[in-house]
């Protein structure tokens, strides 16, 4: 497949506006300029478009709620906070391919006649901070950004505003708080962001992924584009893959590319040669499945079907040598870390998951501890603001689902000592 | 109490917004690039200058775990243990630094060169294990690799 969205970023100096600008580059600004901004948001929907930070929103669908909204001004705000572990899908985008970003700001910005973008870039990303500033200065100074873009007075300012390390500020509720300078919270939903987001107006929040989408789709149109990967939810997909594999990286493939052609042929299969034991499919918070389970298309309508999820397209692969009661514990313990402490089911839940898998995989299980598992689980599921908790509950189900004989060694095996 | 350096720092960023209560994370930062962390004394003085109570600096300012609200050690290394890394054996690594530096999470080397936080995820999880010094990101290390890595930050 030619790639796009990874299009140039081999070049050295591929952040760089004439490198751009040479491959072609803002061209698809001009083209949207000659239609009407409702006619960019009907190509998009026609696009089928789908959401690329996990939750596979129709991107079409979105910005045209918000553009039905009458409250002025409105806002777009670009989700660069990928926080979610295991994913790193965005980072050759702000920091390779920082104008594709800009330009697909742009377009969105002039779509939804919204004057003034953000880009919300997670604090663990400094360098990306860099490119992203020298890159903007330089769109302002040839015309792609400010009070008169190609001459033809649409305005577009666009600012990087720097998280700091709180991965719930991907949640997007969670993120315009914080670009409000507030705690990142999750609100509640409705009002959703296009009626109520940032300073209480329409705002749409889209991902660095589904945002460089914008300009492929202006570019090549609508039909075309819907023929790639999945009809049901095509494009383009980047896919971070990570752990026990001889070449992990970022891969821009069709949607729908399954998980054993991912790690096979493009990742080179597994480290060493050794077994596949486990994937988490689309990124730590997306149920896990055995190595027998990776014939499944990843997309966003068939993962589902086997029992995860793409998320974030984030592949953590691990092979036969890891005990993976301990990557569980790790996934939970982050995710103690990161609630923010509004939902008490989350708060204290998944501390309790966290306190009972120390236990597990500290060698002092109990009879009975796995399913306490499942039912401080169960009691949290479904009873929070944000996907966070449930985040956390699906990752301990899917583990004892799939993996608990290795739960039961770890209880046994301590069992058995202490008496 | 801010250098004007980066008082002008904190009125660019003004003019960039659109209400001032949002310039709240990038002014800190601007506080914490100057002096390495965040004082008490330095949110009142965002909290003026944004016109924000200063209760609601400290909130914010305690919310995120990337401000520092204590005095760092000349370099500030950001260790990832999250699971890509942990599989690749970076909790070897944090046992290193404790070992070779005097080093604990959360903590700064006696000599004052070196503070430690450990990171849930920096995003580097092809180069795993992974660590930020200051602002430059290291790949691939391992326990032959860490000590002559970090030797560059004197």
């Amino acid at each position: 497949m030619e790639k796009f969205l990874l299009r140039n970023t081999e070049h050295p100096n591929s952040a760089d506006l004439d490198a751009y600008i040479k491959a072609g580059g803002y061209k698809a600004l001009a083209k949207s300029f000659a239609d009407k901004p409702s006619d960019v948001i009907d190509e998009i929907k026609k696009a089928g478009l789908r959401g690329r930070g996990g939750a596979g929103f129709p991107t079409g669908i979105k910005w045209s709620f918000a553009a039905a909204d009458p409250k002025k001004p409105r806002y777009v705000v670009c989700n660069a906070d990928e926080g979610e572990p295991g994913t790193f899908k965005d980072k050759p985008i702000l920091e390779k391919n920082p104008h594709l970003l800009i330009e697909g700001m742009c377009i969105s910005g002039y779509a939804l006649e919204a004057e003034y973008g953000y880009i919300y870039l997670r604090g663990e990303y400094p360098h990306a901070k860099v490119i992203l500033d020298g890159a903007i200065q330089q769109a302002y100074d040839k015309g792609f950004l400010g009070d008169d873009i190609l001459g033809k007075g649409v305005r577009f300012h666009l600012v990087v505003h720097q998280g700091a390390g709180a991965y719930i500020c991907g949640e997007e509720t969670a993120l315009i708080e914080s670009l409000e300078g507030k705690r990142g919270q999750p609100r509640k939903r409705p009002p959703f962001p296009v009626n109520e987001g940032f300073l209480g107006k329409p705002t749409v929040v889209n991902n660095v992924e589904t945002i460089a989408n914008i300009p492929y789709i202006v570019q090549i149109g609508a039909d075309k584009y819907s023929q790639i990967g999945n009809p049901d939810c095509p494009g383009p997909k980047l896919f971070s893959v990570s752990g026990h594999v001889k070449k992990p990286g970022v891969y821009e493939l069709p949607m729908g590319t399954s998980l054993r052609e991912i790690i096979y042929d493009h990742c080179g299969g597994i480290t060493g040669d050794k077994a596949l034991k486990a994937v988490i499919p689309g990124g730590i918070t997306t149920p896990v499945l055995p190595a027998d389970s990776i014939d499944c298309p990843m997309d966003f309508v068939n993962m589902p079907k086997h029992g995860s999820m793409l998320g974030s397209g984030a592949v953590m692969v691990f092979d036969e040598t890891v005990d993976l009661v301990k990557v569980c514990r790790r996934a939970i313990r982050f995710l103690e870390h990161e609630s923010c402490g509004k939902c008490t089911p989350c708060r204290e839940g998944v501390g309790w998951l966290r306190s009972i898998l120390d236990r597990v995989a500290g060698g002092s299980g109990r009879n009975g501890d796995i399913d306490l598992l499942l039912e401080v689980s169960k009691n949290i599921m479904g009873k929070t603001f944000c996907p966070l908790g449930d985040g956390a509950a699906g990752v301990v189900q899917s583990f004892v689902k799939h993996f608990r004989s290795e739960f039961e060694v770890h209880v046994n095996n301590a069992v058995s000592v202490a008496s | 109490m801010l250098s004007d350096k980066a008082l002008n720092e904190i009125h660019l960023i003004k003019s960039k917004y659109q209400d001032s209560r949002s310039c709240l994370l990038p002014s800190l930062y601007v506080v914490q690039k100057e002096n390495g962390w965040i004082s008490p004394a330095a949110m009142e003085t965002v909290g003026e200058l944004l016109s924000v109570p200063d209760a609601t600096v400290k909130g914010v300012a305690t919310f995120y775990s990337m401000f520092r609200r204590e005095a760092m050690g000349r370099h500030l290394i950001q260790l990832c243990t999250n699971v890509a890394c942990m599989i690749m054996g970076a909790e070897r690594l944090v046992d290193i630094l404790r070992d070779k530096y005097g080093l604990q999470p959360n903590g700064t080397s006696a000599d004052g060169r070196f503070s430690l936080v450990i990171m849930e995820c920096i995003g580097a999880c092809d180069a795993a294990p992974a660590m930020l010094v200051d602002a430059d990101l290291h790949g691939n290390i391992n326990e032959n690799t860490i000590m002559a890595t970090l030797d560059k930050y004197a």
